[in-house]
């Protein structure tokens, strides 16, 4: 890059770079202070005197006491957690074999059903969900983690299968042609050597299906119906409103604790998410 | 082909079940077999399924019997699908063109060595890591009528004098809506077309530079064409994901007020779910089929056409 003046650098890249940094993170600043407000704060007029909306000298747990001890909130939390792991693993396993058997063997057919793939790809969940949730209804499922964790893989498995697709197209034929040589058979050769090599893919897969499954929520919203079941997005929205009446300092506490998992795992694995992000647009 | 013949012998010794799957045509339908299983059964019957039901006049707890496009004919007819319709393009059209310059323009602003540069990216990605219904819900306390944060800051600049509705208003609401929709959509933007840029060689630009083109030329002759085919397919993803969006309008408005903020997605909520219309329901959400088929194709040619140029 060609740099001018220190002036220069600060009004073109720096100072833009500092807004777009406080927009992009000014509402979860905002989540953490509301979280520990204490109410005769949080609800101050907006143009009351002395009111200092940026912090609080009065931290409290209030908030977050009260989803533990008056919601379903850990439930919640177990529940979310439980169908994401599920589901993405299902999907892992699905993805994994699809991708190989697309990028790799041939067989009639494959390139139309590589194009299915990218086809159901595109395909959002607020297409089906009306007739999904009667066939979730006839399989007796719903109100149970299962109408999720099975549902969860259609959006999960296109994205899996594309994004193993391109791991696999990358890795060179001759590594297989080598196993085969020494031995092994097509099934061995692609468990033990191909399948080992494209562990990064793998993991990139896995790390966004595991993000994705815990931020869906019009499945949840819909095919499930008692308190306990419910996962964090859907609990957080019928729980902690009634009416019209909105508990805020719970609210963001949800917000902000429910959040925590998947930052965790995100801030673990920045550079296979990012590299299974960009993988996931690519052509 | 020494191979084949070598994995030939080789099969001899393997087990029935095994020695089939050497054969590539077997191996690749026992590897899709699972996944052909849950997406027939979850996407493709439930698609099949969807029409039918468009097709009938079902509710809740209440088996219809068919009814051909009536459904259809009286959505057509309806004032609120029509809002929705118009609302739903708006809506993506505009968050699209925002998320695209806002997005690259922070991509060309990360592309570059500085110190932390690392952390700041990692940080930037997190409105589109976050659960969205949660981070919405941020969105909504900053916007409530009573206590804004917004407001205040406004009213402490000396920008407004009476409060502002933000979610009262239907083109407030609106606004409100598309500027949460680009702040989650930006990063995505970002970071991909940082990847994209990546992958453009700084060479090129010291070359058109050293020709003299200044850099707003740089940019719209160096930089832009070599960035489109990826620019097209994060703009096929997001313009998809936006046209069938649910959850930001259902926390913010819930499609209100009186109904001018709804998407496809809200409104065949509102009335297969909520109301128990489940015909009428399925019949707005397949509405968006043609649209999002069209969107596909001819995004899908246009990434041809620029690919093979």
């Amino acid at each position: 890059m060609i740099e001018g003046a220190l002036w220069r650098r600060w009004v073109f890249y720096n100072l833009p770079l500092i807004l777009f940094v406080f927009v992009l993170l000014f509402p979860f600043y905002w989540m953490i202070v509301t979280t520990f407000r204490p109410d005769g704060e949080l609800y101050l007029p907006w143009n009351a005197p002395n009111y200092m909306p940026f912090w609080t000298n009065n931290p409290t747990l209030e908030h977050i006491l009260y989803l533990f001890e008056e919601t379903n909130f850990v439930r919640w939390m177990v529940n979310t957690m439980f169908i994401a792991l599920v589901s993405t693993v299902i999907s892992l396993f699905c993805g994994v074999l699809a991708g190989y058997a697309l990028a790799r063997l041939n067989f009639p057919y494959a390139g139309g059903l590589g194009t299915a793939i990218f086809i159901t790809y595109l395909v959002p969940q607020t297409l089906l969900f009306i007739p999904l949730a009667e066939i979730i209804r006839n399989f007796q499922l719903g109100d149970t983690p299962w109408s999720l964790i099975l549902t969860y893989p259609t959006f999960l498995i296109p994205f899996c299968t594309w994004l193993m697709m391109g791991y696999f197209k990358a890795i060179p034929k001759e590594l297989e042609e080598c196993a085969r040589i020494d031995g092994a058979s097509r099934w061995k050769a692609m468990v033990y050597i191909i399948i080992p090599v494209a562990v990064p893919g793998i993991l990139s897969s896995g790390i966004i299906a595991f993000t994705l499954s815990w931020n869906e929520f019009i499945y949840a919203l819909v095919f499930l119906s008692s308190p306990d079941q419910k996962t964090v997005p859907v609990g957080v929205t019928s729980e902690l409103i009634r009416g019209d009446v909105f508990f805020w300092g719970p609210l963001m506490a949800g917000a902000l604790l429910g959040s925590i998992p998947v930052a965790i795992v995100y801030s673990f694995f920045v550079e296979h998410y990012v590299s299974g992000l960009t993988g996931s647009v690519k052509g | 082909m020494a191979v084949t013949a070598l994995s030939a012998a080789e099969s001899k010794r393997l087990s029935p079940r095994l020695r089939k799957l050497e054969d590539e045509r077997w191996l690749a339908m026992a590897l899709l077999a699972p996944t052909a299983i849950l997406l027939g059964l979850f996407i493709a019957y439930p698609f099949f399924e969807g029409v039918l039901l468009s097709l009938s006049s079902t509710r809740v707890g209440q088996p219809g019997e068919f009814v051909g496009l009536k459904n259809f004919h009286k959505i057509w007819d309806d004032s609120i699908f029509r809002t929705t319709v118009w609302n739903t393009f708006w809506y993506t059209g505009v968050t699209t063109v925002f998320k695209l310059a806002l997005g690259l323009w922070l991509a060309i602003l990360l592309n570059r060595h500085f110190r932390g540069k690392a952390i700041i990216r990692a940080f930037i990605l997190l409105p589109f890591i976050i659960p969205t219904v949660l981070s919405t819900f941020a969105w909504k306390w900053m916007f409530d009528p009573t206590f804004s944060v917004i407001n205040w800051t406004l009213f402490q600049l000396g920008l407004i004098t009476t409060r502002i509705n933000w979610l009262g208003d239907p083109d407030l609401a609106m606004t409100s809506i598309i500027v949460i929709n680009i702040w989650r959509g930006v990063p995505f933007f970002a970071i991909t077309l940082l990847a994209g840029l990546q992958t453009i060689s700084p060479e090129l630009h010291e070359a058109a530079a050293i020709d003299g083109a200044r850099p707003w030329a740089r940019f719209w002759h160096v930089t832009w064409p070599l960035l489109m085919p990826v620019t097209l397919v994060v703009v096929l993803f997001s313009v998809i994901q936006t046209f069938a969006d649910f959850q930001l309008v259902y926390v913010m408005t819930g499609g209100g007020p009186a109904n001018a903020t709804h998407l496809f997605a809200t409104y065949a909520y509102q009335l297969g779910i909520g109301t128990g219309l489940l015909s009428e329901g399925a019949a707005i959400s397949l509405a968006m089929f043609p649209f999002l088929f069209v969107i596909v194709v001819v995004q899908l040619l246009y990434i041809r056409r620029v690919e093979t140029r």
